[in-house]
């Protein structure tokens, strides 16, 4: 946890001082001291310098910070939940339901795109909803594989009315295909206001049932017996991932590969618990995507590489590194 | 997803080969032409027409054009083929008095298109497997993707005058359009220090360079591209996505906005963004708005284009 932590305070002071504009680390510092409350601290910064810093660099870290905590989070809890290994947050349909709530803004919308958030948060979670209830009614035995399987039914269908949109209004076709690829280019601090609220209600809630995690990998009955209501806390989990998840990629778009990568990453370095993985998860997932968004602004700068592209290249082989060195495997049951 | 965001790439990548691929388009001189038009016209089918894909032979002068190109079909109008025209794809907003159809010029259906009858097909995308099937139907294909610079524009203005019968038209077009530039290029006067701008395609700062067909438009009044310095700008055709800093820091002299119709944007929404409001151009009110479509195309309207931007350069002059 405190490597983790350490890490990405790292990351994140790396990431507010390197840029494609140059700006000395002091008068970073000094921006950001000006805009601590109270403190009345007066930087001598030039004003272009100051509004690099304050108003494009320092939201763009942080609103990569949240949803890097919020993905890896997720990822987590749904690892846990379906006792899958390959389970990432957009199991269950959240990011197909929306990129189709993206495309129908974008597609029929018209004027600015402010209302872009909005919609796919609410096609997110309408599609978790809908694998929910679908997953849920064909009966209680197999749980976890029904609503797997209606997930990724559900997926499928709304992909492909995206992808029909998409290509019958070819002339927004880069708009949506920037959407899907995620990004942080344009992070602004309103961004931050907007999904905070509900991302820190569902990391407050997925950290509150960690512990639950642990007892229902266990097994159903056990978890009955120590008093835990196996169907509410799932319930529980995958609404308050759905809720973190969809806002976190209505701003940011589809960034893949964090979901899944950090938290068997911290799992397979940290502990198989989930009083564990969660906390660290999120930590790690924070400094993961500042880290891959730093190098996705700077690496052909000034020219932007699209950050899932970043994510799967340094973090497939980050992983397999960590997998091999581990040799333990990925095991979900008996670690 | 990830298979659709594999196949969105592909599309972006064929999307943007076609902005950036060669245009081979050059003319055979089909044999002296008269001084009468319409017999210069008559006399010169069978003609072969040399398009970006190959040598297209057109036995007698077409009367059911069908134009899948935006740019294509303003071109058509122009040189006095209008009438020719049997039907243009969906883009085609210009002039609004051409057959708009529903048909796909990026995706095109060949049994759409055949029902039309035609017997000559216009297209921007380099589509290979298309020109195949409609050739495969007996029916002659253009292809005249997006033009480099307008030397390649002259160029598809006189390969579309030959292939409809035109050819002269055509050439007192490509003079008129030089003459036009060259008057509004005369009229600004060299700046004293060299202007530079962000030329703006979406919110997200995708531009374009001075090497691009539209950038080598605004170096005819003396304008350079704050994307010329950017790497890996080259790498994208020539349209990067830049970094918000980096435009922060250009402080360009004149801010283009291409994204005003597709994505809602203004100089006040500009205005609005977070550390904007400090840039040189906003504050000198030296943003401008840019017709979208008119910005993407590489026909007669260029002209519009660049009386505009060459109106605005002028205003600021004389204020100055």
């Amino acid at each position: 946890m405190v490597i983790a932590a350490v890490l990405m305070i790292v990351v994140a002071a790396v990431a507010l001082c390197v840029g494609p504009v140059t700006v000395p680390p002091s008068q970073v510092l000094g921006t950001l001291l000006a805009h601590v409350p109270l403190l009345h601290f007066h930087t001598s910064t030039p004003q272009l310098n100051q509004a690099i810093v304050w108003q494009l660099r320092a939201p763009r870290v942080v609103l990569a910070g949240i949803v890097g905590a919020m993905l890896a989070a997720g990822g987590a809890a749904y690892q846990g939940l379906f006792r899958n290994p390959l389970a990432d947050p957009y199991l269950l349909g959240v990011a197909a339901g929306a990129g189709l709530g993206a495309t129908i803004e974008i597609v029929y919308g018209g004027d600015s795109s402010s209302l872009l958030p909005v919609f796919a948060f609410v096609g997110g979670a309408l599609a978790v909803a809908a694998t929910y209830l679908i997953g849920v009614a064909n009966g209680k035995r197999a749980w976890g594989y029904s609503i797997v399987l209606a997930g990724v039914a559900v997926a499928a269908l709304l992909t492909a009315i995206q992808t029909y949109l998409q290509q019958r209004d070819a002339e927004q076709i880069r708009q949506i295909y920037d959407w899907i690829l995620g990004s942080f280019s344009v992070a602004s601090w309103s961004d931050v206001t907007l999904i905070l609220p509900y991302v820190v209600v569902s990391a407050v809630v997925l950290l509150a049932h960690r512990r639950m995690l642990d007892v229902l990998r266990v097994g159903e009955e056990e978890a009955g017996t120590l008093g835990i209501h196996p169907a509410r806390t799932r319930l529980i989990v995958v609404a308050a991932a759905t809720l973190g998840t969809a806002a976190a990629v209505s701003v940011s778009g589809l960034i893949g590969f964090v979901g899944i990568i950090v938290a068997h990453t911290v799992r397979l370095t940290a502990g198989a618990s989930y009083r564990i993985i969660v906390p660290v998860a999120m930590v790690g997932g924070a400094g993961f995507l500042i880290g891959a968004d730093l190098i996705a602004r700077t690496v052909l700068s000034p020219t932007e590489v699209p950050i899932g592209v970043i994510t799967a290249c340094i973090g497939a082989p980050f992983f397999l590194a960590v997998l091999v060195s581990r040799r333990g495997g990925v095991g979900m049951g008996g670690s | 997803m990830f298979k659709s965001i594999r196949r969105a790439t592909a599309t972006i990548a064929v999307f943007l080969a076609s902005l950036t691929a060669p245009v081979v388009a050059s003319i055979v001189p089909a044999g002296p032409i008269g001084s009468d038009p319409a017999g210069a016209a008559a006399s010169s089918f069978p003609t072969t027409v040399h398009a970006a894909n190959g040598k297209v032979k057109i036995a007698s002068r077409p009367t059911a054009v069908v134009s899948l190109s935006p740019t294509a079909t303003e071109m058509l109008y122009a040189i006095g083929a209008g009438s020719q025209v049997k039907a243009v794809d969906s883009y085609s907003d210009y002039p609004s008095n051409a057959p708009h159809t529903q048909l796909s010029g990026n995706d095109p259906n060949v049994e759409a298109i055949a029902q039309y009858k035609p017997d000559l097909v216009i297209m921007s995308d380099e589509a290979p497997s298309v020109d195949r099937q409609v050739e495969a139907l007996g029916i002659p294909v253009l292809s005249e993707p997006a033009a480099a610079n307008l030397n390649q524009a002259y160029a598809q203005f006189d390969a579309l005058g030959q292939a409809t019968g035109h050819l002269a038209p055509a050439e007192a077009e490509v003079s008129k359009i030089k003459g036009q530039i060259a008057h509004i290029v005369a009229s600004v006067h060299k700046p004293a220090h060299p202007l530079t701008y962000y030329y703006e395609l979406d919110q997200t700062y995708y531009s374009a360079t001075s090497d691009t067909f539209i950038g080598g438009l605004f170096r005819l009044l003396g304008l350079h591209s704050i994307a010329d310095s950017a790497k890996g700008a080259a790498a994208a055709g020539g349209y990067p996505q830049l970094n918000g800093e980096f435009i922060l820091k250009a402080n360009p002299d004149y801010i283009f906005l291409a994204d005003t119709l597709c994505c809602a944007q203004s100089p006040a929404t500009v205005a609005a963004r977070p550390g904007w409001s400090k840039m040189s151009a906003v504050k000198g009110d030296r943003v401008l708005s840019l017709n979208d479509d008119i910005a993407s195309r590489w026909g007669p309207r260029v002209v519009v284009l660049l009386s505009q931007v060459a109106a605005e350069l002028k205003a600021h002059q004389a204020s100055t």
